[in-house]
């Protein structure tokens, strides 16, 4: 019989504020965090969080990591006396590139002053494991540690590595998330060059107008427990990991399969993991990054995975709120996945106004839509992310 | 490049990094240990890059393995300088 992974704690930051709270209240207020065509955590100090020491030993996507990080495990009751022993807890973070911010500082540093002066620190802060080892560091996590790394899904990935871990047994508790600091100057060139970007600056997933994705930068953590144990400690449960399923597309370094056919497969994965029929969800936190082809190959994919039930099934982009947060993105959204359903809601695809022909689900626009619970069944959500490169991973949570 | 570095010149300059490195300036004093300013082996790297940097004396793994107080550290650049 497997084992029920649930969610004890829960952090964020992200282009919306500081704490998994602020992000939700304001995504359910339908409010942007972008400016200036980017989604940056412009409100974040990071000494505000960490010491000087603890600051300076960290790229800021590690900086990101430890401080929702620090909230998940707060809210999860890991301060103090922990509830679970240090070497029965894991800690998977991914990321898309990790520490790109120091890569390209210590580069001008080789470049123009020579390799005597790179930093010592170079390394420990670029590498894409710092944050799990980081916060494995501050926090005493002894369990297995690791980082994950599969660009856009590399956060929905990291927490489907927790749960598997924890119903396998080979942890009890797990710290799960994603990180991601790219808006450097490299990557945002890099992204620009690919066509991948939105030149207007907007992001507007599904929407007919959209012409690309805007980055963001932030990181998202969860604490994943055994439930039976969880509960058995008097832990608040936000919710349930009910399933997870992931697949590659095998068909292209950067478009998705073009009716989606990896996805599908994803979403069929995991609605199987959880044992759930299509017609048992109630809400889609789609991956919806804003760009004319994921947009319509996802949409193709959740009308293929969920047949008849598709165009009942709010569909929400996060993205269209914070923008594209990369490897931190699944983790993000999976946050605000629980916090969602705990609230009854399915928050607003920002923005949305204009139809595209064969993108017809119902995108939730301007406002947010109850969602009501069928004969007392948790609420439940499935939440997308499927990165460059063809990699697809799809959660299915609930919460009650 | 100044004609003499004073023994003070030098303290300043390593207070300054050990500052930037996370150790409270107020418990900078000779006899402080490193450990005690939670000053590590990495951050003795970054101290031995300005020290070679800004002297031109070298600090090795082996040395760095002996300098366990601010002063004994501040002991060895005056020493080289000489």
């Amino acid at each position: 019989m497997k084992r029920r992974v649930a969610i004890t704690g829960v952090g964020a930051v992200t282009p919306l504020g500081v704490g998994a709270e602020t992000l939700i209240d304001r995504w359910m207020a339908g409010e942007s965090g972008i400016e200036d065509g980017e989604g940056r955590c412009s409100s974040y100090e990071p000494t505000d969080f960490l010491s000087r020491k603890e600051a300076r030993r960290a790229d800021r996507f590690t900086q990101l990591a430890l401080t929702a990080s620090a909230e998940a495990l707060t809210h999860a009751g890991f301060n103090g006396e922990k509830p679970v022993a240090a070497e029965r807890t894991a800690c998977v973070i991914g990321t898309g590139i990790g520490g790109i911010g120091t890569i390209e500082r210590e580069h001008l540093v080789l470049e123009h002053e020579g390799a005597g002066k790179v930093s010592p620190l170079a390394i420990p802060l670029l590498m894409a494991n710092a944050a799990s080892g980081s916060v494995a560091m501050k926090n005493d996590l002894r369990g297995q540690c690791y980082g994950v790394v599969s660009a856009c899904a590399a956060g929905a990935h990291a927490i489907g590595a927790g749960v598997r871990m924890i119903q396998y047994g080979d942890a009890d508790a797990c710290v799960a998330g994603g990180a991601e600091a790219a808006i450097t100057e490299l990557a945002t060139a890099a992204f620009g060059r690919m066509a991948a970007l939105s030149q207007t600056g907007v992001s507007r997933p599904f929407d007919a107008r959209r012409d690309g994705f805007v980055m963001g930068e932030g990181a998202g953590a969860l604490v994943l427990e055994d439930e039976e144990a969880a509960r058995e400690r008097g832990a608040e449960i936000l919710g349930v990991i009910t399933g997870y399923g992931a697949t590659a597309d095998a068909h292209h370094l950067t478009a998705p399969d073009p009716h989606g056919a990896g996805a599908i497969r994803a979403i069929d994965a995991a609605l199987q993991d959880a044992g759930l029929e299509p017609a048992a969800i109630d809400w889609v936190n789609a991956h919806g990054t804003s760009t004319p082809l994921n947009d319509r190959a996802e949409s193709e994919a959740i009308e293929t995975a969920f047949g008849a039930h598709a165009s009942d099934i709010p569909v929400s982009s996060l993205k269209s709120s914070i923008g594209h947060l990369l490897g931190a993105a699944g983790a993000v959204e999976a946050v605000a996945t629980v916090l969602a359903l705990r609230r009854g809601v399915a928050p607003p695809t920002v923005g949305w106004e204009e139809h595209e022909e064969g993108l017809d689900l119902d995108y939730v626009p301007d406002i947010g839509r109850t969602l009501t619970t069928r004969n007392g069944a948790p609420l439940r959500a499935i939440s997308n992310s499927f990165g460059f490169g063809g990699h697809n991973a799809v959660l299915c949570l609930e919460a009650t | 490049m100044p004609d003499t570095i004073t023994r003070d010149q030098i303290e300043a300059r390593m207070s300054e990094a050990l500052v930037e490195f996370g150790a409270d300036a107020e418990q900078i004093q000779p006899d402080a240990k490193f450990e005690a300013l939670d000053v590590d082996s990495l951050d003795l790297v970054e101290l031995a890059q300005i020290v070679e940097e800004e002297y031109g004396v070298q600090m090795t793994g082996e040395d760095m393995k002996t300098l366990t107080t601010v002063g004994s550290a501040v002991d060895f650049v005056e020493k080289r300088l000489s």
